[in-house]
């Protein structure tokens, strides 16, 4: 394993796993206060009970959330200090708005976790309308930072190469900003929805007529529905950026070698041999790239062949993840469909057995879709840490031997999720003993 | 006087805060390792409710801390990350090993097989974690990395494997230690534990005097140029019996029970000896290597920085004071929310 490698593994890994609970922890407290809103307005303790429940497994992603946040923000100088020498000023101003967004979400949680009795019902509420609104802006400034990588805006470089002067605003509105941001805020909703769905449906198999999990799956597939309508409405405004300012992560993201001067097929599926710069076995839908990318069938489209060799992203592992990601979607939006039938039919909430089974495995498909998203977009970015200005493998530390710190990562972080899973799994199984006693 | 000075006070100032709050919670996890006697399981549920209900608040000015050094000082943080790799990993290690096995212990099943593990997780990594960070400020203290031409001619090892970092790193343990023994025996309201806690103030008063001493001892060949900062001119001498008068004095409270005092001194102590570390080690921010001047971003960066912080302070400020307010009440009224306590039952 090259050194180069292993910092990417390490950064992916730290990544992947700190996002799990970064979007957990923005979709939680969204649960949270709806359930706990539900109950001032209605009197139903069960909402009441949720919401409890939700706060405390808002406490646990929160804190891992928090922890492995912070040793992010390590990361990026321990691995890539060429990359912070450059952007850190750069991006400067979105990082410490997220310092305050995150001070701010861990002030409102402690007021909600230990301030039930404390405070005002509507004030409570109000803490916790706060932590998601925090967690929120939190996301939102970091994604704005991300965006930037893609298209980077708002500086000038002096002739050794350091940073010359920096316009700090239009460095954090560029122009990739606002579709990444939108398209994550509502991912975050929706992969939540979905684990809170897959969740509720394996306990309320277990405990049939469980009004608990009952409210927290209709909650779910209500929220989860408005959001599998959205999201492919925000996918198309970062499709629209990624076509516009990055050319050569589209046609990766499609596996699409040749130049289609009249407007590209849409791929679906295929593996392609980057020795011999074509993809095979993929299902070709005429035109709908053109369509999707440009709002116009007949647009060109370049493919990679047009770039050097040295200049293309690994193409393989971008296209799958981008499929996979959009087979995601599909898993989710077909679960809604069957959803909104079975609940036209029966006039009530659908808990048939099979659906619930189907809703165990729909779960986690949100959380994969996140991930694989993010794969798409980072390694299609590739051989760019920042787009077009500075080289992966120029931002690397010169420090030598970076599998051990990879390997210690790695362990680390296999045990915490391992942990991790259990305990909230237990949060929110009514029957379990230790739920009782919780506050 | 540039706008970088005013940067790095807030810098420093954040880091006096994080040692002030995050140190005393690393703190009481030494104290949880250490908790001894017939009243060992009641200091542990008095350290796990001191520590529960804010820390992750607290966890916020190491990352404005970073934040700071690597928006307005980037080439400080490239070097510093890229040459202290390791202790600064391990760091990490510990603090996120800490952070989750806390919530962990606090949210996990009774089972005291398990709970035992999470504590023991929890304790072993708050020693560890405040080592590797006063190591890693002993070895940008001590002058000894050094880079000509972007290599790294100090190596990744020798500038942090060395007496004096490792002294440090003791030092900064032992402070940290006896920063919350001295909250701790402040705030329990049971007799015994108030005398536990005070006596384990007194002896990390001793252990933050024997390592002060040892640190300084090591500072003539392991940081020649701070050891000089450290002794040269009055100001320097000024300081150094102000710390000295603070630690009698602190020593003298504890001694004559006077718990309030003692916690008016000790962050006062702490203070003193950030701050006279910042006098002797100024203009740098990597000894002999990096100045203030030459490391910081171009100046709107610095002066916009200043300007955010200065108007998001106000309404954190704000909210901080009425969580902190609402903490009170929810401890006087002794509800049973917090969690932390319960679990530990």
């Amino acid at each position: 394993m090259t050194d180069l490698l292993a910092a990417r593994s390490q950064m992916a890994l730290s990544l992947g796993f700190h996002m799990i609970f970064a979007t957990l922890g923005i979709g939680m407290p969204l649960f949270m206060v709806i359930a706990e809103g539900l109950w001032l307005r209605t009197g139903d303790a069960t909402w009441l009970k949720l919401a409890k429940a939700w706060s405390k497994g808002t406490a646990i992603l929160f804190a891992v959330g928090a922890v492995s946040g912070t040793a992010l923000s390590f990361e990026l100088g321990l691995l890539w200090p060429g990359f912070m020498e450059v952007a850190g000023p750069i991006i400067g101003l979105p990082f410490s708005l997220e310092g305050f967004a995150f001070f701010f979400e861990a002030i409102f949680l402690g007021v909600y976790l230990y301030g039930w009795e404390h405070v005002k019902p509507v004030v409570h509420w109000l803490a916790g309308l706060g932590v998601f609104v925090s967690g929120l802006m939190s996301g939102i400034f970091v994604v704005c930072a991300n965006a930037w990588m893609n298209t980077p805006t708002g500086f000038e470089l002096g002739p050794d190469g350091s940073v010359a002067i920096v316009r700090p605003l239009e460095a954090m509105l560029n122009p990739s900003a606002f579709g990444q941001t939108l398209h994550m805020s509502v991912a975050a909703i929706l992969a939540t929805a979905f684990a809170v769905l897959g969740v509720h449906a394996w306990l309320l198999r277990r405990t049939p007529g469980e009004p608990f999990h009952r409210r927290a799956i209709l909650l779910a597939l209500v929220v989860g529905g408005l959001s599998t309508v959205a999201q492919p409405l925000t996918g198309h405004f970062v499709g629209e950026a990624v076509a516009h300012n990055q050319p050569v992560k589209l046609a990766a993201l499609e596996g699409l070698w040749e130049s289609h001067p009249e407007g590209a097929p849409f791929s679906i599926g295929g593996w392609s041999d980057e020795e011999a710069g074509e993809q095979h076995y993929a299902l070709e839908i005429p035109y709908l790239l053109s369509v999707l990318a440009f709002s116009d069938p007949f647009h060109p489209v370049e493919g990679l062949r047009e770039v050097e060799p040295d200049l293309r992203p690994p193409v393989n592992v971008t296209h799958l993840a981008y499929q996979l990601m959009l087979a995601s979607m599909g898993v989710m939006a077909l679960t809604m469909g069957l959803a909104v039938v079975l609940a036209v039919r029966r006039r009530g909430l659908p808990d048939h057995p099979a659906f619930l089974a189907w809703c165990m495995f729909a779960g986690p498909w949100g959380i994969l879709g996140i991930e694989a998203g993010w794969t798409a977009t980072e390694v299609g970015r590739q051989p760019w840490v920042i787009q077009g200005v500075m080289r992966t493998s120029d931002a690397v530390t010169p420090m030598p031997g970076l599998a051990a710190p990879f390997a210690l990562f790695a362990l680390l972080y296999l045990v915490l999720g391992v942990v991790c899973a259990a305990l909230l799994f237990r949060q929110f199984d009514v029957h379990s003993p230790e739920h009782a006693h919780g506050p | 006087m540039g706008p970088e000075i005013a940067v790095a006070a807030v810098l420093f100032a954040a880091l006096v805060l994080y040692v002030l709050t995050g140190g005393a919670d690393f703190g009481g996890g030494v104290w949880d390792l250490l908790a001894t006697g017939p009243r060992a399981a009641a200091q542990r549920r008095v350290i796990a409710r001191a520590i529960g209900p804010i820390w992750e608040a607290n966890h916020v000015w190491l990352i404005l801390v970073i934040v700071l050094l690597f928006v307005c000082f980037p080439v400080a943080f490239a070097r510093i990350g890229t040459a202290l790799h390791w202790p600064l990993t391990l760091m990490l290690v510990g603090v996120v090993l800490r952070g989750s096995a806390f919530v962990f212990r606090t949210y996990d099943s009774r089972k005291d097989a398990v709970q035992a593990r999470w504590s023991r997780v929890f304790a072993g990594a708050s020693v560890f974690t405040p080592v590797m960070l006063g190591i890693s400020v002993g070895a940008v203290a001590s002058g000894a990395v050094r880079t000509t031409d972007g290599v790294y001619t100090s190596g990744f090892f020798a500038p942090w494997l060395a007496p004096f970092p490792l002294a440090v790193g003791f030092f900064t343990l032992a402070l940290f230690a006896l920063l919350a023994a001295v909250y701790l025996a402040d705030d329990v309201e049971d007799d015994a534990l108030r005398e536990d806690f005070r006596l384990r103030a007194l002896g990390a008063s001793a252990a933050v005097f024997v390592l002060a001493w040892v640190t300084f001892a090591v500072s003539g060949t392991g940081a020649p140029h701070l050891r000089a900062s450290l002794v040269g001119g009055p100001i320097a001498w000024t300081m150094q019996a102000v710390v000295g008068a603070c630690g009698v004095a602190l020593v003298g409270a504890l001694i004559t029970r006077r718990t309030r005092v003692a916690r008016i001194l000790a962050p006062i102590q702490v203070v003193l000896l950030v701050a006279g570390w910042g006098h002797a080690q100024f203009p740098w921010i990597l000894m002999d290597e990096l100045t203030l001047h030459d490391a910081a971003a171009p100046d709107n960066v610095l002066v916009g920085t200043v300007g955010v912080l200065a108007v998001g302070a106000v309404p954190l400020g704000l909210a901080y004071a009425w969580m902190i307010r609402v903490f009170r009440q929810a401890r006087l009224s002794g509800a049973p929310s917090a969690e932390a306590i319960e679990a530990n039952e």
